[in-house]
């Protein structure tokens, strides 16, 4: 009996205890989610645009893990030679090495150079025409042995191999060899491979560059992963992106193309070698989706830690993060410019005053609701040079009004633009838009319903996406289908003038397939400014010389830009040491992210 | 070669059998009902053939008047409603994909354009190539199905294997990449007509051969028929045994099979359009709205609810008046 009464009042005691330990829990954990409520979301995420040109969570990195991209598209290639998409440059790094990089970290300093391999940035000598760099010591391949000189050297001629090894940027070589007096390492006729005379390794530490003129973006190009040390008895020509052989803290451990990726830890780096990767994780695995639809709800579950592509959600995944998980997105701005151009060789667009007619006419308001709005879109485009350039002035550049006054579209400056150009009626015309970017038809529809308040009638012709090279890249082509408009976005291959604009806005970049200056700029001023810009050394005087040209692009009405762009990125719960960088036009920076908790 | 032969004959023996045929018919209609006659009051009692017609011919008059409904309503298919859209997520403010007094149906994403209106207007492009691209079908389908039939021989084979070659073609596949080929403009056509009439000569073109094999069928075993004997004994020829005596009998396996192809064409306009080398933007076109909508479809459900169910009730409403055209001009026919 007496046991049944102990029993008895026990059972009372425990059963307050554990009401009164029940409140305290649930008192502590309402009093948690107040706390988080200043600094970010319960689920541990850092905070709307936490990560956006700062580092968010850098403390909460923890060594080892899996580090789960996912992506709708996957790389042109891996190859170091050949990869042309940003995100590709900027994973490039987790398994290759350069003389110099990127720096790591947030925002505008993130463009700036820093040693990788190299000891220090170069000893320019010879009024800008000769760099020398040193290796540093402790630099080691993925089977232990030293990375050489003359593997840099290698490395960087196979970017001569253009009928191999397509796609890439050609920076190097053209200023190296602008004759195209080298072959390329494969038709090289010396015995070890290295005839390129403009790079010189007197021996396997030092490395010099002697330029025929000089660059001053030079080392820009150089801190492209297009200038990676390459090993000649692992160079497997262009079957090399499918296992590229690693100079960085990982290695390919399985790559099936559009499928999967995996990279784990190259145990033959050393941090002691490596100024600037950390290399949290253990492991860092790439999953590729044909919809990305599907892998926004990946990344919304949580299954994935962010998107390899960096182009921002789609509209689907966009809404639901920006509504119920708005603490795990950025929205930084990309670099990229989003852009109408006008070709000259299509009548009216040869006269100036049409071009105009064209730029007063459109509402910009309905061009950025078309891109997303002024979140997933970006601000409005008043100029054709990207923020993340230095020589920039963002909206305060502004000849056309197109923030300010004419907005919403001017229609009387317009029409007296089109009376200037002598077609007081207006005239009818084509836009080419690519038909595989449903935001650029939206663009494109959106300029034809305000063009036709003017009177001018424009048609859209979506083409191939795909096959843009030989479409809109073809000024006979363009002038044939009578392309008086296309719409295009550009951004930058290394953040200036010259890496942004050379290719749009140069004389000489006019090409008959493959051309990206659709408005066929033939300007001497502009030409010139190029050629002073390169022998320009000092950075005040290369900024001058940036916003110049910019000014002269825009007053020429060549383009009607939509916006400079932003993207709403996402980032999960688990990401720690995450921020965006300007060195890779706003992605974030990959080569450091870590996990905070490596079990999940 | 036969023919100049037999032209007198053919010629003096129709006067004398013609004037006997329309004897026979004129007095029977007083005695009874004709055909037709006694089709429509079959058709009368099927209420559910009934309320499809309706249904048809009440969106024939939308599609035919759709510019004077608009303009009635104060809207424009391609006008935009900027104003109207949330510019952070890109879609219509207000529930219901920012249904309003003005805005009946709401406006689309992004632009603002009133989803009305552009049904109302993609209602024409829909009816318009499911009609003519029909027409095309039913003209070419009798005509070679009828030769093919009555002929027999090396004509029938070489038909029908045209026919059996054209079934096996993947036509969505040919007009996709006859579209992406095609110039901006031909015949005087720019834009989207181009693509119109594309789509129609295309659709119209692949379908024959369905029509055509129902008609050589029935045109076999019809020419085999006692009074089609009793003509050509009587040195009838045979444009006149065609058209008099084969043709009229035919028509009620031609205007059953037309019914039913309409809403197939216009399900394959839709899929064209969804498939991007329908019209070109800013035409408005239902298959071209349901494509754009994949992307709203859990934040803007409407815009995908409203063209959906544009689609399923004209297709429903053309099934439901075929079957019952079939029923009322054939009523031995099993379902």
């Amino acid at each position: 009996m007496t046991t049944e009464r102990t029993s008895g009042r026990r059972k009372q005691a425990f059963a307050a205890a554990a009401a009164v330990a029940a409140l305290l829990t649930t008192a502590a954990c309402g009093g948690g989610s107040d706390d988080d409520g200043g600094k970010g979301s319960s689920t541990g995420a850092a905070g709307f645009d936490a990560a956006n040109n700062k580092v968010a969570q850098a403390s909460l990195a923890k060594k080892g893990g899996t580090l789960k991209f996912g992506a709708a598209q996957d790389a042109d290639s891996w190859d170091t030679t050949r990869g042309y998409y940003g995100m590709m440059w900027n994973f490039a790094r987790y398994y290759s090495r350069q003389l110099v990089t990127n720096k790591t970290e947030p925002g505008a300093a993130g463009a700036e150079i820093t040693p990788d391999l190299a000891t220090a940035t170069a000893k320019v000598t010879d009024d800008g025409k000769t760099y020398t760099y040193t290796l540093r010591d402790g630099v080691t391949w993925e089977d232990g042995k030293p990375i050489t000189s003359q593997d840099v050297k290698y490395g960087i001629e196979r970017v001569w191999a253009q009928d191999v090894l397509a796609g890439g940027p050609t920076y190097l070589k053209d200023v190296l060899d602008p004759k195209g007096a080298y072959k390329g390492p494969y038709k090289d006729t010396s015995k070890d491979k290295l005839g390129l005379k403009a790079i010189e390794t007197p021996d396997a530490k030092t490395i010099v560059f002697k330029l025929p003129q000089a660059n001053s973006d030079f080392e820009e190009m150089l801190a492209l992963v297009s200038a990676s040390p390459v090993r000649q008895d692992m160079d497997t020509k262009s079957k090399y992106g499918l296992k590229p052989f690693s100079s960085g803290p990982y290695k390919f451990e399985s790559y099936a193309p559009g499928k999967d990726l995996t990279l784990v830890r190259n145990d033959k780096w050393a941090q002691a070698s490596d100024p600037i990767r950390k290399a949290y994780p253990d492991k860092i695995t790439i999953q590729f989706f044909s919809d990305a639809n599907q892998l926004d709800q990946r990344l919304l579950n949580g299954d994935l830690d962010l998107d390899l592509n960096q182009t921002g959600m789609s509209p689907q995944g966009r809404t639901t993060a920006l509504k119920e998980h708005k603490g795990n997105l950025d929205n930084p701005v990309s670099g990229y410019v989003r852009y109408a151009v006008f070709p000259q060789s299509v009548a009216p667009f040869d006269n100036i005053e049409c071009r105009k007619a064209v730029i007063y006419g459109a509402d910009h308001v309905s061009l950025q609701t078309a891109r997303g709005g002024p979140v997933a879109g970006g601000d409005i485009g008043t100029n054709m040079l990207p923020p993340s350039v230095p020589g920039a002035e963002g909206q305060k550049y502004d000849p056309y009004e197109i923030s300010g006054a004419n907005k919403g579209g001017n229609e009387a400056k317009a029409k007296e633009a089109l009376k200037a150009c002598g077609q007081p009626n207006g005239f009818k015309t084509t836009i080419a838009v690519r038909n595989n970017k449903p935001v650029e038809v939206a663009t494109a529809q959106s300029l034809q319903a305000s063009l036709k308040k003017v009177g001018i009638t424009a048609e859209i012709d979506q083409y191939d996406g795909s096959q843009t090279a030989g479409i809109i890249g073809s000024p006979s082509n363009v002038k044939k289908k009578g392309y008086g408009i296309i719409i295009m976005g550009w951004g930058p291959d290394f953040p200036s003038v010259q890496g942004f604009g050379l290719p749009l806005w140069s004389s000489k970049y006019i090409a008959e397939s493959g051309n990206n200056n659709y408005a066929l700029i033939k300007d001497k001023a502009i030409d010139g400014l190029f050629d002073s810009y390169v022998t320009t050394l000092d950075d005040a005087g290369k900024t001058k010389i940036s916003t110049e040209i910019n000014h002269k692009v825009m007053e020429g009405a060549y383009y009607l830009p939509f916006v400079f762009e932003r993207f709403i990125n996402w980032r999960s719960d688990n990401l720690a040491n995450v921020y965006t960088t300007d060195g890779y036009s706003g992605q974030y920076d990959f080569v450091n992210l870590g996990l905070k908790n490596p079990k999940k | 070669m036969t023919a100049p032969l037999h032209e007198p004959t053919a010629e003096a023996a129709p006067s004398a059998a013609d004037e006997a045929a329309v004897a026979t018919a004129s007095a029977k209609a007083v005695q009874g009902r004709s055909l037709g006659r006694i089709a429509w009051e079959r058709l009368k009692r099927d209420k559910l053939a009934l309320t499809g017609g309706i249904v048809v011919l009440f969106l024939v008059l939308v599609a035919l008047f759709a510019p004077v409904i608009t303009s009635l309503l104060g809207q424009d298919p391609n006008e935009y409603h900027e104003n109207l859209i949330d510019p952070l997520f890109g879609t219509p403010t207000g529930s219901l994909g920012g249904i309003s007094g003005d805005h009946l149906l709401g406006v689309e994403p992004v632009n603002g354009r009133d989803i009305l209106a552009r049904i109302l207007y993609g209602a024409r492009i829909s009816l318009l190539v499911g009609f003519l691209s029909a027409v095309v079908a039913v003209i070419l389908g009798t005509v070679l199905g009828i030769l093919a039939g009555f002929f027999g021989g090396w004509v029938d084979s070489l038909i029908s294997r045209i026919m059996d070659g054209l079934l096996a073609f993947p036509q969505l596949l040919f007009i996709i990449a006859l579209v992406s080929v095609m110039p901006n403009h031909m015949l005087g056509l720019t834009g989207s007509s181009v693509r119109v009439f594309l789509m129609i000569v295309v659709i119209g073109f692949f379908g024959w051969p369905y029509i055509g094999r129902v008609v050589r069928g029935q045109t076999l075993s019809l020419r085999e028929r006692e009074y089609v004997e009793a003509a050509r004994s009587l040195g009838a020829g045979r444009l006149y045994i065609l058209f008099k005596e084969l043709l009229p009998n035919l028509v009620a396996p031609i205007v059953v099979y037309t019914t039913m192809m309409i809403p197939t064409n216009i399900l394959t306009e839709a899929a064209l359009s969804f498939l991007g080398v329908g019209v070109k933007p800013p035409t408005a076109s239902w298959g071209q709205m349901l494509s754009s909508a994949i992307d709203y479809y859990e934040s803007d459900p409407m815009f995908m609810v409203v063209p959906g169910v544009a689609i399923f009730i004209t297709v429903l409403a053309f099934n439901l008046f075929g079957d019952g055209v079939r029923d009322a001009l054939d009523p031995k026919a099993s379902r």
